[in-house]
Order: C-alpha cells, then structure tokens, then sequence
C-alpha cells in the first residue's frame, strides 16, 4: 500500500516540477510581459498544485494535510493578485517590459 | 549534498547580481529573492526558528522598507547611476571587502570542531521554564535580556523614522493615502487574506512555546496584515500623536521591564522568573511585546508622518 503510495507521490511531484521548468522557460522566452505572466502563473497553480497532491499521499494525518491546502490555497491567491497588478501596471505603461 | 552546492551556487549568485545591479528597484527584488533563498539554507541547517525570522522579517519586512525607501529615490536613480566613485574610493572598498571575507573564511576554517555549544545545558534546564522550544527558552528566558533590548531598538528605530516628518504634518498621518477601488482586485483580496493572515500570525506566535514560532515571526505577519489592508484602502494609519498607538507601542518593553524589575523581589534577579510560574509570566510579557512589535514594524512601513491631522 505505502509503496502505491509512493509511486503516486512521485509522479504528482515529477508532474509539479515539470510544469515549474515548463513556467521557467516560459517566463525567459516568451516576449512580452503579458505572456511571461501567463506562463509564470501555470507554475504556480498547476505545479505547486501537483506537488502539493503529491506530498499528501505521504501526510502524518489530517492537520498537516490541511496545511499544505492551505499553502496552495494562499499561493493561488497571492499569485492570482499580484499578477493582476503587475498584468495591470503592464498595460497602463502600454509597453513589453 | 548536489541540493545543498545548487543552493549555495544560487544564493551566492543572487546575492553578486543583487549588489551589481545598477536599478535600486531592481536591487530590492534581487534582496528579497535572497533572503527567502536563505531562509532555506537555514532550513537545510536545521535552524527553522532562525528560517522563519528571516524569511518574515530578513526578507519581507526589510524588503518592504527597501522597497519603500527606492521608491522615494527613484528620483535619485538616473544621477546616481552617472556617478562613479574615484580610484582610491574603490580601493579601499576593494581591501576592506577582502579583509572581511578572508577573516570570516579564517573563522569558518579555523572553527573547533566540535563546535562550543551550550545546547546540552539549554536542554537540560528547559522544564524550568515551561517551554519545550528551546529557542523561545533562549530567547524569552535564559537571554531574556537580549530579548528586551531587541524591542527597545524596534522602537528607537520608529523614533528616528518619525523625526524625519517635516515640523508642519508632525502629528500628523503617517505615510501616504492609499486610494483603491473598493470593488478592485487588491480590496478583494486584502478582504479575504486579512482574516486568515491575523489567524496564521496569533497562531505563529502561540506555537513558538512548544515549536518553530514565535512573537517576533507572528507580529510581521500581523504587521503584514495591517500594511495589505491599509495599501487596498480599508484602514488608514491614525495621527502619531494618539495616546492609545503610543500606549500600544510601549506596551510591550514596558512590561517586560515591569516584570524584569518584579523578578528581584519573587525570584532574586532581573529578568529571573520563579519556576512555578515561568510559564506565565512568559506569556504575560509575550502577548503585548508581540503587539508592540506588530504595531512598531507596521508603523515603520507606513514612514514618517506626511499628512497633516485633520482638524
């Protein structure tokens, strides 16, 4: 069972840092602020995401599985806004960045 | 082992682009970047109290002050990129950067091995004070004096912010008006993350007795809270000059003098708290110290008074 486990684990985690190399390039390729954005965004939701899936087939109980839903939770939310602003500000300035 | 050189290679990259970078603005996200890259290094080193204070304050507090500060120079930028310092100048920066970093290698080389340690004997007399983290014991027990001297420096630190305020808003509000739309995206979420942030913060803060945490940890993310909710409009910092924020500032240091003083009379030194009730005392000076910090780190973002108080 703990060996099943594992196996999911570690293609959640694999997964997750797939999409956080994926978002890296994206962020240094892509050729204007708006796009770079977007990819910096799937790392953040789909590769935290994964990673946080990942961890929690491996977590001692039910409180720290609701803790790292929780960072996910708050990373979504941070991430969501501050890249609105920065998307914003982007556009004010009419500019690639 | 290949984790650990990655991490170093990384924070001693960050840390060379941070100090070549010729922006200031670029120069703050390049510190932030490297202060939460060394909250890990703290973690690979099994330091998570010490993780925690610099990914909090190290990097986010500080990194908001600095941003702060080069967003009031941003004036200053363009002429002082032109600015190049003379031959001698650069030097002697040359030679003392050396001398500091050959004498800290030195150090590092040099060090006894076992390192000196008094863990054995923080460790052993921990049931004295309640705690069962030994590093909140140190810092609110065996070296409690540190501890108030550290909230004492916070406060003459706001002091020296607030003489900055020309003679005519002293008194006044500190910091500029942030204007929001109320139904925008910032409101929203300072809306939504206020509440949890507070709730994380007081949590932080009551875990340090028996875990990582602590009052200084929890009060930047009450200060963060408050510096979210007033940057999307929904509170406004109050005139310097009313008694309740100046009694809130003090509260803390106060106290943990008062009960310092209190332990020459029940326990025979000061600071000396009796055993039976370490415990709480501790928490009789940690519940306002943590609300001093919070209210002194929040006020120190917000900046020198730059609105004059309604009349």
């Amino acid at each position: 069972m703990s060996s099943a486990l594992d196996v999911l684990t570690i293609l959640s985690v694999s997964t997750g840092a797939f999409f956080f190399l994926a978002g890296t390039v994206g962020l240094l390729r892509f050729p204007d602020a708006l796009s770079r954005l977007h990819a910096l965004t799937k790392a953040d939701n789909l590769g935290l995401g994964l990673v946080v899936l990942g961890l929690l087939f491996q977590a001692e109980g039910f409180p720290v599985a609701l803790k790292l839903v929780g960072v996910w939770l708050l990373a979504l939310l941070a991430g969501a806004t501050v890249t609105q602003l920065i998307a914003h500000i982007a556009r004010m300035r009419g500019s690639t960045m | 082992m290949a984790f650990d050189i990655g991490l170093v290679t990384l924070v001693l990259g960050v840390a060379a682009w941070t100090i070549g970078a010729r922006e200031t603005f670029a120069a703050v996200v390049g510190f932030v970047a490297y202060g939460l890259l060394l909250a890990l290094v703290w973690v690979r080193l099994a330091a998570p109290d010490v993780a925690m204070t610099e990914a909090a304050l190290g990097s986010g507090l500080t990194g908001g002050l600095l941003l702060g500060a080069s967003t009031r120079l941003a004036r200053t930028d363009g002429p002082a990129a032109i600015e190049k310092p003379s031959a001698i100048m650069r030097l002697a920066a040359a030679v003392l950067c050396t001398l500091v970093s050959a004498g800290l290698a030195a150090l590092v080389l040099l060090m006894l091995e076992p390192a000196p340690t008094l863990a054995p004997r923080a460790m052993a007399n921990i049931a004295a004070t309640g705690l069962s983290n030994p590093v909140t014991a140190v810092l609110m027990a065996y070296r409690a004096i540190d501890t108030l001297l550290e909230t004492v420096v916070l406060l003459l630190a706001l002091v020296g912010v607030w003489s900055l305020a020309r003679d005519r808003v002293w008194g006044g509000l500190p910091g500029p008006y942030h204007r929001a739309d109320p139904h925008g995206l910032l409101t929203f979420t300072a809306q939504i993350l206020v509440p949890i942030g507070i709730l994380i913060g007081i949590y932080i803060f009551w875990v340090g007795s028996v875990a990582p945490g602590g009052e200084f940890q929890g009060a930047t993310v009450l200060a963060a809270m408050w510096i979210i909710a007033s940057m999307a409009g929904l509170v406004d910092a109050p005139p310097v000059t009313r008694r309740w924020l100046r009694l809130a500032l003090i509260a803390g240091p106060a106290l943990f003098f008062a009960i310092g003083l209190a332990g020459f009379a029940i326990a025979g030194g000061f600071l000396a708290y009796p055993e039976s009730h370490a415990k709480l005392l501790i928490l009789m000076i940690e519940v306002p110290v943590t609300l001093s910090i919070a209210t002194t780190l929040a006020l120190l973002v917000a900046g020198p008074p730059e609105r004059a108080p309604a009349r």
